[in-house]
This record gives structure tokens, C-alpha cells and sequence, in this order.
């Protein structure tokens, strides 16, 4: 008996032992310099079944895992002391064996592209037992086409098990991969697998479907799986039809901010101003210093920005006027060069002030990621929500315009100026507002453009010929003509960019350009009336 | 007079301290020629700082002959042909013994006539193209064997069957792609596999050329992209990488012309894991880097700021220049140009480069993947230095070129087929 209870203990202690062992024989591992040991090591935790392993794993997939040099422990980083580190060993939660140590002294466990996809795996199949649908969902779509034998095993005990319809059926689909090109499948199993795969828009559907049809020498089976391949192209067809039209607009909606400023200034009021690229560069470094001023709060900073964009631009665009431009009124060469001028100026006083190299300007939280519609189709965010954006912007300033005092105004001077002085409104100072306008709505713009692209000196030389080609093409003085024109040159680029080439198209897009302004000298929609006339 | 011209040039380098703005003739000078203004600023200015910083660091240490050295620096604002006219100024007027600048290969070919005209030295510290070796130019950037096959040749190791090459429309990517097409069409990889984009300068809007890279690269074999895309392009390219989730362990991106210092302006979070090919990275680990960080980031007075490769191809051209100097006891820039061939100096990955007859440098190749704090973290290292190849062994037309600047062959295009030299056209 006593032999017996002794034994048991024994094969306990044993059990608790190598257990313990495996996971620390893999962190062991991990302290290699060979990327083989580390892959290795992997491997090890993710078998351990350690409870630890999952989050491990995710450290290691995130670089947060650094070896201290001199007694080769495995630490994180727990914080940061004036350019000291801190570090406490793994598993410490007490933090007894926290330490200051300097950036030179750890070195973090280096993983490479092959490593990060097999830990993306390992986490994967660890996560298939996670509670939550969403999650297996992922774990499913991260195994899909990469499955060896025990993960095959893995999800077919899975799939009995499953309740989450969802996951379900991309379990099917996962299983369906690996059965039709499998050696031991027999024919039932095969058509079986084709019918699920030609439902399914996964890139690895279609791949086995195509592996099957270049190897099988079944006559109807190949003919089943054609028709499969036929019927997926059909359906990826329409989803690259709507990417399109979703990138042409996404494109019209920056081409439409970046013009609205210059439909005012430019169609409105006639001055050709060429600094209207840098008034958007102001917007964009405005919300570089807010972000600075509140770096905790990434999503109100933008929020913030806006606002202080229109400010910090249309104060520019005053000054600018009140200095320079309304001297010149009437000499339309002098302004283009005057403010060529200034465009320079305003370039190289932010080189001076910010340096001339690009500011790194943070992407919110809730901007970030994308809307899946189906494997082949996936919306990203930031482009929906500078879309949604556009067309704010458009709508507010239509009302301002149509229904305002000084949106009135503004249209009484720009149609006949003496008349207007004599019902006494002040031109000179609703020029100012004009162009204040004007140049505030390029500022904002400049807030979605950080979004998108550099925020550097040269950011504004970039859109400001897109944005005169857009003007120019909607028609001088008119805000609808605008939003027409740009997206539609923006759905019209992207047309056309995949058979011609980004060179190329944009080149074709300033032909159309041209030959329609030789034949609608006045654009897609022409201000009509005595007005047009000056 | 004289006077004037030193406020001037003082009032140009800006920066400048009170030992180098001593009076003119008991200096030896040192032509800086980097856009300070104008689209090459961003990356231009970086190496102005550099090279003052050397400067500066030399003369501490005693200066050259017993001579303090002096830098005249120059703003050519990113104008190709204010290059030409500005490299002349600093040879014939302001009279400098070598001349340290250019980024933009365009900007290289524009000045090229006037080093050739006047016999004076450049310094080139950026990687290029290949196809090029003047008798007055001293290559310390990548060629192309130096930088793109043995990236190439990594992804290949990793199992990469299908290849993107993806460039902005200009000479340096169109020739390197030429080069890497050939290369790859030479392994056995079939034209069905290797897809070629080009964009113009600056492009912004990469959705469809990144939706049509993802369909490229969902066809169930190993997809990675190799970039070319210059500067501030490569912002929004990565950008909508990220945005559309294409993380480095599916399709990697391999980029000859991202650094630091490119880094620096964005969030590198998404990006983790692309790659880059260098000779330098901030992250090495040795003695001589970490001297260099502690002496930039004392120079600079910010802590942020970042190192990359131009900075020590600039480091190792200006310690090869200095040693050659004081080998030949002159700073006649032809006696120099002769003394620099063979000389070696310690780069900062803890070894040692050479200058090759054929004026480029002897490299080690690092391939690194960017991690979320902007840095590169080295995944491969050739085993030994690279000699760069001026004339590229996978073109037709330049396989045959050699090219060696002792005598008695002092040729920059060597054909030995034909045995002749057919003299400089670059």
C-alpha cells in the first residue's frame, strides 16, 4: 500500500517535473542566437501546455522579450527612467527583481518573418479553445492552407465540437483545402470538397481548387472543379469592381478637400493663388503640434486639429490677402508669381522652424483597420472616414454659402463689385473673409491629408496642380462642379491605373483634361448669366 | 574683402564654430555639397551635419598636416543644375581640395563633368545603380551587388517564389530592376512570377497598386515585394500596407531606399517585420557605433535623432580621404585620388573597408527587419565584405566592363573581351 501511494507520488513529482521542464527548456531555447534553437524553442512552449505559453508567445511576437546580456535571464521591460530601462525578469509579478539598467546592457530575443508566421500559428492553435467566437474565427483564418497532420486532427475534433456557425463553416472550408488535395482522399470526399470550396471566397479556396484541376486526372471531377473556379472569378469580379470604385472615390474625396479651399479662393474670387498647397501643409503641421500638445489622446487630438487647422490656415490666408494679394487685384500674373513667392517663403520657414524632415503624425485608434465584407473584399477605415469627411466639409460649406450673411455677400461682391459697394456691403472686408474661407478650408484638409501621407515641407506641392486641374474641370465658381469633378477624376484614375499604370493614367487623366477644356472652355458646369462674364 | 567672404560663408553653414571660420590660408578646405533646401532636403541635410560633425571632430584631434581643416558648405536646393554650377564654385573659387555630396544619381551625372574638367575629388555616399566609374569619383554607397542580389538571394533562402518589383519611374530603380529581372530570370524564376510597377515621384495614393500586390501574392506561393521606392513615397506605400493587413510574415517588403531616417516619420507599428538592405545599421552592436551615436547625438544636442547608412559611407570616405592625404603628405587632389586606392579604414560594424581600384568600397551586406521603435534588427549578415561591382555582371553590354583606375590600366570601362578602354562614357 504504502509502496503504492510512494509509486504514485513518484510518477507525480515526475509528471510536475517535465512538465515544468518543457516550457523551461523552451525559454532556455529562446536565449539562442540561432534563429533554429529559437523556432525551436517555439515549438517547445506552444507543446508545453503551459497556461503561460499563450502569453509567452505573444511577447515573444511582439519583441517585448530581451536577453539581459551579463546574466543571460530573460526580462521585459517594465518602464522607462530618464533613458534608463527597467527590467524584471519573466514571471516576476512582485517585481522583486526589477532593475535600472541601461538600453546597451539587454538584447532583445530576435525573431525573423518565419519565426513571427510560426508563432502566429502556434498562438493560433492555441487560441482554438479561446471562448470567445471572434477569436476562434481568427485562430481558423490564420490555419487556413497551412495545416499539417496535427493541426488537421486538431480542428476535425474541433469542428464536432464547434457551436459558432461561422467558425464552423470556415472550418469546413480549412478541412475542405487539405482533403482535396490529399493523397488519401477518396472521391466522395473530393466532390464533397469541391462544392464547399466553390462557395468560398478564400484566397486558399481557390488555390487548392486550381492545385486540383492542374494535377487530377478525373475528367469530371476537373470539369466539377472548373465550373467551381468559374463561378469564384465571377464573384471576385464584382468585389474588384466595387474595390475600385471604392479606391476612385476614396481618391475624388482627397482630391475634392484639397480643391474646395481653391473653389473659393480661386473660382469665387479669381485670385490664382499658388501658395494654396502650403496653406494645406499648415493645416497638416497644426496637427502635428496639437498631437504634440496632448500625445495621450490620440483620437480627440484629431478632433482638436480641425478646428485649430481652420484657425492657424485662415489667419495665413488673411495675412496674405490683406499683405500681399489685394494690391494686386485685377493683375492675375503678378498674384500667380507674388504668391508663388510666398508658397516658398511658407516652405522653407517650416523647414527652418520643424526641420525638413517629415513629422510623424499618429493614426487614432478608431481609424485604423478595415471593414471585411468578404475575403476579397475589405474597406479600410481611414479612407471611409476621409470620405465621410469630404462630404461634411462639402455640406457645410454649401449652407454657409447659400445660406448665410456672409456667404450672401460673398456671392454679391464676386458677381458685380461696384453694385454690391453700393448696397454697402464692404468688399474689402469680405474679400479678407473669402479668402480667410478659403485658405481655412485648405488648413482642414490638411488634417485629413496627415492621415494619409507625409507630413513635411513638401506636402503641399503635391496636390496643388491636382487641385487647379479639379477647379478648372467642375467649372470655375461653382462648389457642386468641384465635388463632381474630383471624384469623378479620382474613379476615373483608378479605372484606368490598373491597365495603364499610376504613370501613365495620371498622364492620360491631364490629356482628357485638356481636350475637354478646349471644347467646354468653362468647365462641367458653367456659371451662367451677367456674372459669367466677369 | 576677405572678410566679407568668411562672414559669407560662415552666414551660409550657419552652424559653423569659431576655429574653422580662421582666416583662409593655413586651412585646408572641404566642399560640402548637399541640398540644405528644396525636396532633397530631408535627407540631404542629415549629411551636411555629418560632415561638419567629422570636420569638427578631426580638427580636434589635431586637423591635417598640421592644418586645421575648414568646411565650405554650399546650398544647391535640390536643383540638378545649381549642382554643376555650385561644384564649380567650391573647386574654383573657393578652392577645395575634395568635395563630399549628391544624394540623387541625377545630381551625381550633373556635377560628374565638372570633377572630370576641374580634377578634383567627389565623395558619393549614397547607394546607386551601378554602371558608373569615373576617374574623379570615390563610390562609398552600395552598388548594386552590394545591396540588392544579396537581398534577393536572402528572400530566395526563405522561400520566396514570386517577386514584386516595385520603383519610382527614374534611373536608379529602372536599371536596378533591370539588373535584379536578369538575376532573377537567370535563378529560374519565371516571368509569370515577377510583376513590375513603377510610380511617379512623390505618388500618394498606393490602394490599387497594394490590392493588386495582395491579389499577386495570394496565389498560394510565397510572395515578397522588393522596393525602390524613393523617399517620401514609401510613407503612404507603407501606410496602406499596414491599412489593408498585409503583415511581413505574408508578402515582405524589402526596401533599398528606407533608413532611420525615413523611419523617423512615421509609426512604425504596422511595419514590423519588412526589411531593408544596407551596409549600416544604427542597431549594430559595436564599440566604434556606439562612439559614433554618443558623438552624433552630442553634435546634433537631441537624443533622437537617428544614424543611417549615407552617414557612414560618408564616415568611411572621410577617414579614407584623411588617411589618403596623409599618406601622399598633400592634399593635390589628383596625388590623393591615386593614395586612395587601397586604403582601409575601420567602418562601423566593427570592421574594416577598402577602397577598390575600380573606386568603390569593400561592404558587409546586413538585412534587417523594422521593429516598432524605428529600428532595424540585423536577420542576416554576408560572411565576409563585398567588393562593389561598378559594371553589373547580369547586364548585357556592362558584363564585360571592368573597370580599374591604377595604372597602367586606368581605365573606368574596361572591356576585356575587346581588350579596349572606350574612355569615359559614363
Amino acid at each position: 500500500m504504502i509502496a503504492r501511494v510512494l509509486w504514485s507520488f513518484l510518477l507525480l513529482a515526475c509528471a510536475l517535473t517535465t512538465h515544468a521542464a518543457t516550457l523551461e527548456q523552451g525559454l532556455e531555447q529562446l536565449k539562442s542566437k540561432d534563429f533554429s534553437h529559437i523556432e525551436q524553442g517555439i515549438a517547445t512552449i506552444a507543446a508545453s501546455g503551459d497556461d503561460n505559453a499563450e502569453l509567452i508567445l505573444n511577447l515573444l511576437l511582439n519583441g517585448e522579450i530581451y536577453r539581459h546580456k551579463k546574466s543571460n535571464e530573460l526580462v521585459t521591460i517594465q518602464g522607462k527612467e530618464d533613458k534608463q530601462l527597467i527590467i524584471v525578469n519573466l514571471f516576476d509579478d512582485s517585481g522583486d527583481s526589477a532593475q535600472t539598467v541601461s538600453k546597451r546592457k539587454i538584447k532583445k530575443v530576435r525573431i525573423n518573418n518565419k519565426l513571427r508566421a510560426s508563432l502566429k500559428s502556434a498562438i493560433a492553435s492555441l487560441k482554438l479553445n479561446s471562448n470567445d467566437p471572434v477569436l476562434r474565427l481568427e485562430a481558423v483564418n490564420q490555419l487556413i492552407g497551412k495545416l499539417n497532420p496535427v493541426l488537421y486532427q486538431t480542428l476535425l475534433e474541433r469542428q464536432q465540437t464547434e457551436s459558432d456557425d461561422r467558425v464552423k463553416s470556415l472550418i469546413d472550408v480549412a478541412l475542405a483545402v487539405t482533403d482535396l488535395n490529399s493523397q488519401d482522399s477518396d472521391k466522395a470526399s473530393q466532390i464533397n470538397a469541391i462544392e464547399l470550396l466553390s462557395e468560398s471566397l478564400q484566397p486558399a479556396a481557390r488555390n487548392a481548387l486550381q492545385q486540383f484541376v492542374d494535377e487530377t486526372d478525373n475528367a469530371s471531377l476537373k470539369f466539377k472543379a472548373n465550373k467551381g473556379l468559374r463561378s469564384i472569378d465571377e464573384r471576385r469580379k464584382w468585389a474588384g469592381h466595387a474595390e475600385t470604385l471604392f479606391f476612385g472615390l476614396s481618391l475624388g474625396s482627397v482630391l475634392v478637400l484639397a480643391a474646395i479651399g481653391l473653389a473659393i479662393t480661386f473660382g469665387v474670387m479669381g485670385v490664382i493663388n499658388m501658395a494654396h498647397g502650403e496653406l494645406i501643409m499648415l493645416g497638416a503641421y497644426t496637427t502635428y503640434v496639437v498631437q504634440l500638445l496632448m500625445p495621450n489622446n490620440i483620437a480627440l487630438s484629431i478632433l482638436v486639429s480641425i478646428p485649430a487647422a481652420f484657425l492657424v490656415s485662415a489667419i495665413a490666408g488673411i495675412m496674405i490677402e490683406r499683405g500681399v494679394i489685394r494690391f494686386l487685384y485685377g493683375r492675375p500674373l503678378e498674384t500667380l508669381l507674388a504668391t508663388f513667392g510666398i508658397s516658398l517663403i511658407l516652405q522653407q520657414a517650416v523647414r527652418s522652424v520643424f526641420s525638413p524632415l517629415n513629422r510623424s503624425v499618429a493614426t487614432p485608434e478608431f481609424m485604423s483597420g478595415v471593414i471585411e465584407i468578404n475575403p476579397v473584399l475589405s474597406l479600410t477605415l481611414n479612407r471611409l472616414y476621409i470620405i465621410a469627411f469630404c462630404l461634411i466639409v462639402f455640406a457645410l460649406l454649401f449652407m454657409l454659402l447659400r445660406y448665410t450673411r456672409l456667404g450672401i455677400e460673398v456671392r454679391a461682391v464676386a458677381q458685380n463689385r461696384a453694385m454690391a459697394r453700393a448696397m454697402g456691403v464692404r468688399s474689402e472686408w469680405v474679400d479678407a473673409m473669402t479668402f480667410g474661407l478659403g485658405s481655412g478650408i485648405a488648413g482642414v484638409a490638411g488634417v485629413a491629408l496627415s492621415q494619409l501621407t507625409n507630413v513635411g515641407p513638401n506636402l503641399g506641392q503635391a496636390y496643388i496642380i491636382d487641385s487647379f486641374m479639379v477647379v478648372v474641370f467642375g467649372g470655375v465658381g461653382n462648389l457642386w462642379g468641384t465635388l463632381v469633378a474630383g471624384l469623378s477624376l479620382g474613379v476615373a484614375n483608378k479605372i484606368m491605373e490598373p491597365w495603364a499604370g499610376a504613370v501613365l493614367a495620371k498622364i492620360l487623366v491631364l490629356v482628357f483634361i485638356i481636350l475637354f477644356i478646349q471644347k467646354r472652355p468653362r468647365g462641367l458646369f458653367p456659371q451662367k448669366g451677367r456674372s459669367a462674364e466677369g | 574683402m576677405n572678410l566679407k567672404k568668411i562672414m559669407l560663408a560662415a552666414a551660409i553653414a550657419g552652424s559653423m564654430s569659431a576655429t574653422q571660420a580662421m582666416a583662409a590660408d593655413d586651412t585646408i578646405k572641404v566642399g560640402v555639397l548637399h541640398s540644405l533646401s528644396g525636396t532633397m532636403a530631408i535627407s540631404e541635410t542629415t549629411l551636411k551635419d555629418t560632415m561638419l560633425m567629422l570636420i569638427d571632430e578631426q580638427n580636434k584631434k589635431g586637423g591635417l598636416l598640421g592644418k586645421k581643416l575648414e568646411a565650405v558648405v554650399v546650398d544647391p536646393a535640390s536643383n540638378w543644375p545649381l549642382f554643376a554650377e555650385k561644384a564649380r564654385e567650391l573647386i574654383e573659387k573657393k578652392d577645395v581640395d575634395a568635395v563630399f555630396g549628391c544624394w540623387t544619381s541625377v545630381s551625381r551625372k550633373s556635377v560628374l563633368p565638372v570633377f572630370e574638367e576641374l580634377d578634383s575629388l567627389l565623395f558619393y555616399p549614397v547607394q546607386y545603380e551601378g554602371e558608373e566609374s569615373s576617374k574623379n569619383v570615390f563610390y562609398t554607397g552600395a552598388a548594386p551587388n552590394q545591396q540588392a542580389i544579396p537581398a534577393v538571394d536572402y528572400l530566395m533562402d526563405q522561400g520566396v517564389k514570386r517577386w514584386v518589383l516595385a520603383g519610382t519611374d527614374y534611373v536608379y530603380p529602372r536599371t536596378t530592376n533591370k539588373i535584379l529581372e536578369a538575376y532573377l530570370k537567370a535563378k529560374g524564376v519565371a516571368a509569370s512570377d515577377i510583376m513590375i510597377n513603377y510610380t511617379p515621384f512623390g505618388h500618394s495614393d498606393w490602394q490599387s497598386i497594394v490590392s493588386d500586390i495582395k491579389k499577386f501574392g495570394s496565389k498560394g506561393q510565397k510572395t515578397a515585394v522588393v522596393s525602390t521606392i524613393n523617399g517620401d513615397a514609401n510613407v503612404p506605400f507603407y501606410k496602406e500596407l499596414g491599412n489593408q493587413g498585409i503583415s511581413a510574415d505574408e508578402i515582405p517588403v524589402v526596401a533599398f531606399s528606407v533608413g532611420e531616417e525615413e523611419l523617423s516619420g512615421i509609426d512604425t507599428k504596422p511595419l514590423v517585420g519588412h526589411l531593408a538592405a544596407w551596409n549600416y545599421f544604427m542597431s549594430v552592436e559595436s564599440d566604434v557605433n556606439d562612439e559614433f551615436i554618443d558623438a552624433w547625438h552630442a553634435f546634433i544636442k537631441d537624443e533622437d535623432r537617428v544614424t543611417n547608412d549615407p552617414m557612414e559611407a560618408h564616415y568611411i570616405g572621410f577617414n579614407m580621404w584623411v588617411e589618403a592625404v596623409e599618406k601622399a603628405g598633400t592634399t593635390d587632389p589628383s596625388v590623393v585620388g591615386d593614395a586612395l586606392i587601397g586604403v582601409s579604414v575601420p567602418n562601423l560594424t566593427g570592421g574594416y573597408s577598402a577602397m577598390m581600384p575600380n573606386h568603390h568600397i569593400t561592404k558587409p551586406v546586413l538585412i534587417g527587419e523594422i521593429q516598432d521603435d524605428g529600428q532595424f534588427e540585423t536577420v542576416w549578415k554576408t560572411s565576409g565584405l563585398v567588393a562593389g561591382d561598378a559594371w553589373s555582371d547580369y547586364l548585357q553590354g556592362s558584363k564585360d566592363l571592368i573597370s580599374d583606375w591604377r595604372a597602367p590600366l586606368s581605365c573606368g570601362n574596361y572591356n576585356v573581351k575587346t581588350s579596349k578602354c572606350s574612355g569615359q562614357n559614363y
